[in-house]
């Protein structure tokens, strides 16, 4: 952090193109403000603009980087046929698929992890917005199911990261029961009594928003995420209107009471180790806490369950 | 008036050619008969020939023919002492979905259904079947309704989406879709979906969690429908034969991929050209689906329901 990585090399480059010796990736533009930023300061803040606190995408790992305790282990799933209908568009499905799965070193979309965070026992499954636009194939339907059994099995709360645009096409109707087969995922981790946790990620629409991402215990998104069912183009044709301001944003969905919460990336390890903890220790005696800059007032009976 | 599809061309120009002659000989003119027997053995053979290979895209066409039966057709026609009910307790009515108690053969039940309209003012009335929130909602508030009164669920899907509309994505579109999915999922009760036109997307699957998934034999369920598919994979709507094909959408597909459960045979020609024929098979079709899980407990029905959808998807098909 400083004054020539900070804002000189930014307008030099921009001035006289890159210079020879720094290459060209060190360097992020920002897509919000247009900023440049320096990789080892955009890795520092979490991959959230520091000059707009714009949130960027990130892969599958990273995310579960920032969120869980180093030390997660990642879940073999079961594999789901590829390219079940055979499907063939202006390329081939299967080399569509290959290409994403050699790009990403994952089988799908969806990455699941088991771990903790901040101590606290944790199932991940995190989004890969990367592959293939994290859209809902049978590997993800897959991946959910196993993220929800292992949940199950070790007692242990379940999160979701959506990142999606939607439906596999090219999976046809296979990527469309996957929306009951995810919703029976979520049924199974609430019926053992686990909490089950979405954290919704930019962008999160179609089919995803549309099962088992509504479906949480609670509902978190990241600032500014782009959530939704239709997309905004098609609204837009359909009803001929401008769409408002904000529309479909994480703060809109939040207003419309949709969300629980808008949690910075950098808030997000510690509110789902308060949540876990609140909903898995009721009984842990509490120190009255600051956090995000608000002081968390105790309940009226906090003060005396404690003293049990 | 007959309403032909495009590629029925063949079979009007014939069928109005017996029409002309039928009136000639209403005017007196000379006895016709024979010609006009051979006329409709020719256009009836044509028929035959040409309903027994719909492409996949005519097949779209035919789903969403006008004068297909519609969701308030089969309620008419299958079920007695209809009495439809409305409203999800929260924001207002939506018309897209018809929701109700009546009784089947019988049997009382709870019915659902996205119902597309078949002329113009109910075409308006009902949103052209896409459901906004409010819809999905009255729609799970039947199924909880039926789960704790021990009544079976039917329901007859025919829609090209839920509806996509700044004040739907406000109320929770999304939110309503996946909890109708749920309420389909836990109910307690039979559960039998028939797909009698258009299968669309989100929007169907809304009211198709069901123990048995029938499918009219040129209704199609699909993930986005081929115009939409086609503009994003072709990026040329006029593609969308082509993707119509790629996406598997047909009942014989779906069935062949273990998606559905049964196929229902259509009347020579499909529904629209005999509806009472075609709601008399669907009729049969359901009491044959339902008897055998009429004595099945909650437990079972759910969880022989669950496995069903859990297998999706998991196993190639050749
Ligand atoms: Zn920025």
């Amino acid at each position: 952090m400083n004054w020539i990585s900070e804002w000189a090399l930014p307008k030099i480059k921009t001035l006289f193109g890159a210079p020879r010796e720094v290459p060209e990736n060190l360097w992020h533009k920002c897509p919000s403000c247009e900023q440049m930023i320096f990789h080892r300061d955009l890795e520092r803040a979490l991959h959230v603009c520091p000059h707009c606190g714009h949130h960027m995408r990130v892969g599958a790992r990273t995310r579960l980087d920032y969120t869980m305790d180093p030390g997660w282990q990642k879940i073999e799933l079961p594999k789901a046929p590829a390219d079940p209908l055979r499907f063939r568009d202006q390329r081939r499905y299967s080399d569509r698929l290959k290409e994403a799965q050699l790009k990403a070193g994952q089988e799908d979309a969806v990455l699941v992890a088991h771990g903790a965070i901040e101590g606290n026992r944790a199932v991940c499954a995190a989004f890969d917005f990367s592959f293939l636009g994290g859209s809902m194939s049978a590997g993800v339907g897959e991946a959910l199911v196993t993220a929800a059994r292992l949940a199950v099995l070790q007692e242990a709360p379940l999160i979701v990261f959506t990142a999606s645009g939607g439906a596999r096409m090219q999976e046809g109707t296979i990527s469309l029961m996957q929306m009951p087969r995810s919703v029976i995922a979520t049924r199974m981790v609430k019926e053992a009594g686990l909490p089950y946790i979405v954290v919704m990620c930019d962008p999160t629409t179609g089919g995803v928003t549309a099962s088992f991402a509504m479906l949480g215990d609670f509902h978190i998104a990241e600032p500014g995420a782009l959530i939704g069912f239709a997309g905004a183009r098609v609204i837009e044709q359909t009803v001929r209107e401008k769409l408002p301001e904000g529309f479909q944003r994480a703060e809109y969905l939040l207003a419309h009471g949709i969300l629980d919460m808008v949690v910075k990336r950098g808030e997000m390890r510690a509110t789902l180790a308060r949540i876990i903890s609140l909903l898995r220790m009721p009984e842990a005696a509490a120190e009255p806490a600051v956090l995000g800059g608000t002081i968390a007032l105790p309940a009226p009976e906090a003060g005396a369950s404690a003293v049990q | 008036m007959r309403h032909f599809l495009e590629f029925e061309k063949p079979i009007a120009e014939l069928e109005g050619k017996i029409e002309e002659l039928r009136r000639t000989t209403d005017a007196g003119g000379i006895d016709v008969a024979d010609e006009v027997g051979k006329l409709r053995d020719k256009a009836q053979s044509l028929l035959r020939t040409t309903y027994a290979k719909l492409t996949p895209w005519q097949k779209t066409l035919v789903a969403r023919h006008p004068d297909r039966p519609k969701c308030l057709d089969y309620i008419r026609g299958l079920i007695s002492e209809w009495t439809p009910l409305a409203g999800d307790r929260a924001f207002g009515d939506d018309a897209a979905v018809v929701a109700g108690l009546g009784r089947f053969r019988g049997r009382s039940v709870a019915v659902l259904g996205t119902e597309k309209g078949n002329d113009t003012e109910s075409r308006v009335k009902h949103n052209f079947g896409m459901a906004k929130p409010e819809g999905y909602r009255k729609a799970r508030r039947i199924m909880e309704l039926a789960g704790r009164f021990g009544l079976p669920i039917l329901s007859f899907v025919d829609t090209a989406g839920a509806f996509p509309g700044i004040e739907a994505e406000a109320r929770g579109q999304a939110e309503a879709i996946a909890r109708s999915i749920e309420a389909g999922l836990d109910a307690p009760v039979p559960f039998i979906a028939t797909i009698i036109g258009e299968g669309g997307s989100g929007g169907a699957i809304a009211l198709a969690a069901a123990d048995r998934v029938l499918m009219l034999e040129h209704a199609i369920y699909s993930v986005i429908s081929p115009e939409g598919c086609a503009s994003i994979l072709w990026r040329d709507q006029a593609m969308a034969s082509t993707a119509a094909e790629a996406l598997k959408l047909t009942a014989e597909d779906l069935k062949r991929l273990a998606l559905i459960d049964a196929v229902i045979p259509e009347p020579m020609g499909g529904a629209h050209r005999d509806p009472e024929a075609m709601l008399a098979a669907v009729a049969r079709q359901i009491a044959d689906c339902l008897d055998p899980l009429l004595p099945l407990d909650p437990a079972t029905l759910r969880g022989r329901r669950r496995d069903k959808f859990l297998e999706m998807g998991r196993h190639a098909v050749a």
